[in-house]
Parts: C-alpha cells; structure tokens; sequence
C-alpha cells in the first residue's frame, strides 16, 4: 500500500461506504490494524531526564550539570549526590548560567544547563543566541515544565512559544520527547552529539509506552502506527494523545499512522513526506503556540513539496492559565478527541 | 621585554585601528585606542599562550594549559584584531577585510568565522564576564592553573547579567579569573555619570567579594605592568579579581581623547592623516 494512486482520497471515501459488503467478499486487502500501545506505569519525563543525567554522570566525566535554583524540579538529585565536583549552582541568574555554559564548553566540558523552559529560552533568548547558537557552544539547555501542563502555576511559566524561539537559531537542535524512557534516551544520546541541543520535557506523570532500552536517534522520527488515511504527526505530551486518537478512528474505520516527531529540528522531512505519500492528508499535534512550533515546520514542508492538507492540533495563539494539566488540555484543546477532530477534517479536504 | 618595546607595539596598534576603521568608515575607535595598551601588554608580556618552536602562536579553543583573553565590549573589536594579528594567530594584511563582505573580522568578534584567537562572540553586552567564568571553572576541573582574563567596559556595567556574575564569581571562589573594566567614562549618549551613573565601582566589587584593584594611569605601560603583577599575585586567594583601568577613550590622538564622540565614528581622510600623523610607524603599516 505505499504507493497509490493520485485519487486515492475520493477512492478512500468510496471505499468506506462499501467496505461493510466488500468485507464479506473476502479477499480484499484491509487497512492495517493500529498496533497497539499499553502501559503500566506513568512517570513524569523529567524524572526520565534525571534518570539520564545519573547514567552520564557515570559514564562521561565530561559531564557538568548547572541549575538555576530548580535542582528537585529538575530531578538532579542523584546526579549531584554522585558528582558533586560536576555540579554547578548557579542561583537564580539564568543568564549567568547560560554564560557559564559556554565558557565551560570552551574548555571541554558539556554542560547542562536545567531550569524551567520559560526561564531557559525567553528570558535568556539573547544570550543563547550569541553566546550558545553563534559561537556554536557545545551547551545542552534543558528545559522542564514547558507548555500548559505546568499546570497550576499559570501563564508566567507556562510558555508555548519555546519550540519556535530555539528553532529559528541557526544550528540548534531542537528535542521534545514523549515519555520517561524517550527523555532518558535523549538524554544520554545528546551528551554524545557535538552542538548546542535545547532538550524540552514537562512536570505531569505520563504513561510510558516507549521501550526502556531504546536508542535515540537525532532527527530521526519514529514510527508509532502504521495507517492508511491520514498521518498524525505528534511530538511530546501529545504523542499520547495522538495514540489514544489513532484508536478511536480505528474504531470508527479510519486508519491513523501516528508519526512520534521528536526531533523538532533537524525536522525528519523524508518520514514525514514517506507518510503523507501514503495517507494524502495530516495533523501536527504539539503543546505549543500554533504560531512557530512543529506543525509550521511541518506546513514548510508540504507546501514546498505537495499538495497536502495539514490541520493544527495547538494552543491558537493564546497564553495559558491556572487549572490542572487534564483541565487545561481540554479547554485549549490538547486532547485525542481534538486530534480525532482535526483528522476527520483534514481527510475531508482530500 | 622592556616598557619602551610595548610602548612601540602599542603605537603601532593604534596607527592599525585608525586605519580599520577609516578603510570601511565604521567601527569604534574610541574605546579601541584607550584600550590598546592593556592589550599589548598582556598579549605581548603578560599572558602566556601556546606557542610554536618559532614563538609563533598556536591557537587551541579550549584553551587548556595557557592564559586565555575574553573581550567582552565586543565593540573595541579593531584593538583586539590588530593585537591578534601582530602577535602573530593571522595574517597582518587580513586587517584589511575589516568589516568588509566575506571577512573573518566581522565588525564584532566571532568564532563563526573561524578566526584564530577569538573563543565567543561578543558585543551584544554583559555577556563576557559569565563566559570567562565558565572557562575559569573548566580550568579548575582540569587542575589547569592558567589565568583567565576577561575586560569589560564600563557602560557595560549597566547590563544587569554582568551583577548575576559578579555575585557568581566570589561565591564559588573563580580565584584565577582577571576581571578588568575600562573607566574611560563615556558611552554612547554621553558621559557615563550623565546617562547612568555606576557610582563607585571599586565599592561594590569589593561589597559582591571581589579583590579590587586600581590603576589610575590605564594608558601608561610601566604602570600596566606593574598593575597586572600586581593582580596576579591577588590571584589565587579564593577570590576573583577586578583591575579598575583608568583609560582615556582616544588616547593617543588627541581629536579624539576624552570625548564620547568618538565612540563609534571613522575619522575621514583628513583626519585619519592627522591621527596618523601623531603615531608613529613602528612594525610596518599592513
């Protein structure tokens, strides 16, 4: 079923009307069925970052980890308890830390620099350009607690405009991944990678579907379900969703292939064009700014290339507020019933 | 080397930035020509840095096992270059590209180019003292016992990242940082006392922790020497140090001493004739 014919969508709608008969005809191929993802266990992914700073702290002393007085937020306990030599408090002065980072890159290290996302890119946006993504710094900046999911601190915290901020610097990479054991991966495979890496993970307790001994590939998607109709491109929090949203359409004979873009920049754009190929239409789902995030990054890629239609799963261009993570995901729009709406849209504009 | 050798380097390096910044009319000469004998003097006595069998520099980014230099004013960039270039890490003719299309001597420094001897980029301001202290802390890690340096200016003491590392540098003891401001008392809109007064600088480095030093005459090169010894041996205390430089903005012609018009204004035909006409000619023009 990869490669289909130009009309695929109308012959698709076609195809839905009579698929109750042909079904009983037998022998005609059927969708592939979604795999299936479970889960026993939620973990927060920044325990998953800190469960990756422990492993590189004993496995490259090279390793220097610095904090913005967040060190329980961001989970380095184990870390410093282990290298207390590797650990370098810097208060509440991000700028400083940032500036730090790049001298001590300047000497061979690689620093982690940790604080809240909010406070990791807006507000130290200037000293990341020129001191970081300029003089191409070796500086990991990692990020907790970003988008809406921060929950009941509010809109101060809660920025939705990060992805784009790091994005747009030349030579960064960007990384939002999805769950406990992604963020730990990433983790340890960006101490490997020589540039600056903005790594960006969140507060709430997700479930963990990932493999524990997976191998994290820079820039490189990863397939979540194979589908037919249309492509969900999710990165983050709203990998999950997106799963949960592949299931419901299933239910309702639409064949979803959810696409886990972890990697914001390098953006995998031969996966991504692999896979619109195939279904003719997609969704990006972020928790994000509509404006500047993944699903722009992706529309920059299939308007060069196709014809396809995208729809938006993302914060329209608000600021959050207090609430719970469930309650804030609803009211702006996060959730798999959004992205099961945005599906059926964007399949109808095939 | 003797005083009066720096002293002929330092004259020379200031016929290179008048003509910089003549050759493209842009760039700042003011803080470049007050700063020049600080810089000859530690790149041409003071600091020790790799070097080739030849005594030619050998530039490594790291740094590791030698004195490294950070100009956080980015802005006097034509003194950094002209040093650099004369102490050998580039070609002298390349001070020709200055500011121009495809040059490595962009009109603020950068590693983007690749340019020997320079480790970040610089100018946007505050930014150089929290980088310094990053490389003085990797050379603690490694037991590197080498000296970073790091000068600043004082207009630049306005940016309040340059307060979140000076509060930073005494509290984890970056005893082998070298800190210096220039005091040349001007900036862009004006004196610096009329746009925004610093008040007493030297008081409110030693308030944050620091070991403060001053140096009256910052255009005087038996007094700069004198004046670095002097901060090395502070050095190594379990504090960082600041070295307050007395300089005058345009020191050594005399159009453009003590006024903040020259901050970042190219001499024209005329009068880059006349400046040169007061420095002379000692290592050759480029």
């Amino acid at each position: 079923m990869s490669s289909l014919p130009p009309h695929w969508g109308s012959w698709k709608k076609q195809w839905a009307i009579i698929k109750p008969y042909v079904a009983l005809a037998g022998n005609i191929p059927q969708p592939e069925i979604m795999k299936k993802y479970t889960f026993t266990e939620k973990k927060d992914t920044r325990s998953g970052f800190g469960a990756g700073m422990q492993q590189l702290g004993q496995q490259n002393e090279n390793v220097v980890a610095l904090c913005a007085d967040l060190v329980g937020s961001l989970k380095l306990d184990a870390f410093i308890k282990e290298n207390p030599d590797r650990f370098i408090q810097c208060g509440i002065s991000e700028a400083n830390m940032i500036g730090v980072s790049a001298g001590l890159a300047i000497g061979g290290k690689i620093p982690f620099a940790t604080t809240f996302a909010n406070f990791a890119t807006g507000r130290v946006y200037d000293q990341i350009r020129q001191s970081v993504a300029y003089s191409h710094k070796n500086v990991k900046i990692c990020a907790s607690h970003a988008g809406l999911t921060l929950g009941e601190d509010g809109a101060t915290h809660q920025i939705l405009e990060d992805l784009g901020m790091m994005k747009m610097l030349p030579g960064m990479t960007v990384i939002n991944p999805c769950d406990y054991n992604q963020t730990k991966a990433a983790t340890i495979a960006i101490a490997e990678y020589d540039g600056p890496v903005y790594l960006r993970f969140g507060r709430p307790v997700v479930p963990i579907f990932t493999a524990d001994d997976q191998k994290f590939e820079i820039g490189k998607a990863w397939m979540v379900s194979e589908g037919t109709d249309v492509s969900i491109f999710a990165t983050g929090h709203l990998v999950w969703e997106a799963i949960q949203a592949g299931e419901i359409l299933e239910a309702e004979g639409i064949s979803a292939e959810v696409v886990n873009i972890h990697t914001i920049k390098p953006l995998d754009e031969e996966a991504i064009l692999k896979s619109v190929a195939k279904t003719g239409c997609a969704v990006s789902a972020e928790e994000h700014n509509r404006l500047g995030g993944l699903g722009d990054s992706i529309a920059q890629v299939l308007v060069k290339n196709t014809l396809v239609p995208q729809e938006y799963v993302a914060v329209d261009d608000s600021f959050g507020e207090s609430g719970t993570p469930a309650q804030l995901m609803e009211k702006y729009g996060l959730t798999a019933k959004d992205i099961v709406a945005a599906a059926k849209r964007a399949i109808a504009r095939k | 080397m003797e005083i009066e050798q720096l002293e002929r380097i330092a004259s020379q390096v200031r016929r290179d930035i008048v003509r910089m910044v003549h050759g493209c009319q842009s760039g700042h000469p003011g803080g470049s020509l007050g700063c020049t004998d600080l810089l000859v003097a530690l790149y041409f006595h003071q600091m020790e840095l790799k070097e080739s069998d030849d005594s030619q520099p050998i530039f490594d980014m790291s740094g590791a096992g030698e004195d490294v230099f950070f100009l956080s004013n980015g802005h006097i960039s034509p003194v950094w270059y002209s040093v650099l270039g004369r102490r050998g890490y580039f070609p002298v003719p390349e001070m020709a590209t200055f500011r121009k299309l495809n040059s490595r001597l962009q009109g603020h420094p950068t590693t983007h180019e690749d340019l020997p001897g320079v480790r970040i980029a610089s100018g946007s301001l505050g930014q150089g003292l929290s980088v310094a202290l990053g490389v003085a802390m990797a050379k603690k890690l490694d037991g590197d016992d080498h000296f970073v340096y790091c000068l600043m200016g004082d207009g630049e003491q306005q940016e309040g990242q340059v307060w979140e590392a000076a509060t930073f540098a005494p509290h984890h003891q970056v005893d082998n940082l070298i800190a210096f401001i220039d005091l040349n008392g001007q900036q862009i809109d004006g004196p610096t006392v009329k746009v925004m007064n610093n008040r007493d600088l030297g008081a409110k480095y030693e308030a944050f922790g620091w070991e403060v030093l001053h140096i009256t005459h910052g255009n005087d090169m038996a007094a700069i020497v004198k004046g670095l010894q002097e901060a090395k041996g502070k050095a190594g205390h379990g504090k960082p140090v600041m070295v307050l430089l007395e300089t005058g903005m345009g020191y050594g012609v005399d159009f453009m001493m003590g006024s903040h018009k020259w901050h970042g204004v190219a001499p024209n035909d005329e009068q880059l004739a006349a400046a040169l006409g007061q420095l002379e000619e000692t290592m050759g023009d480029y």
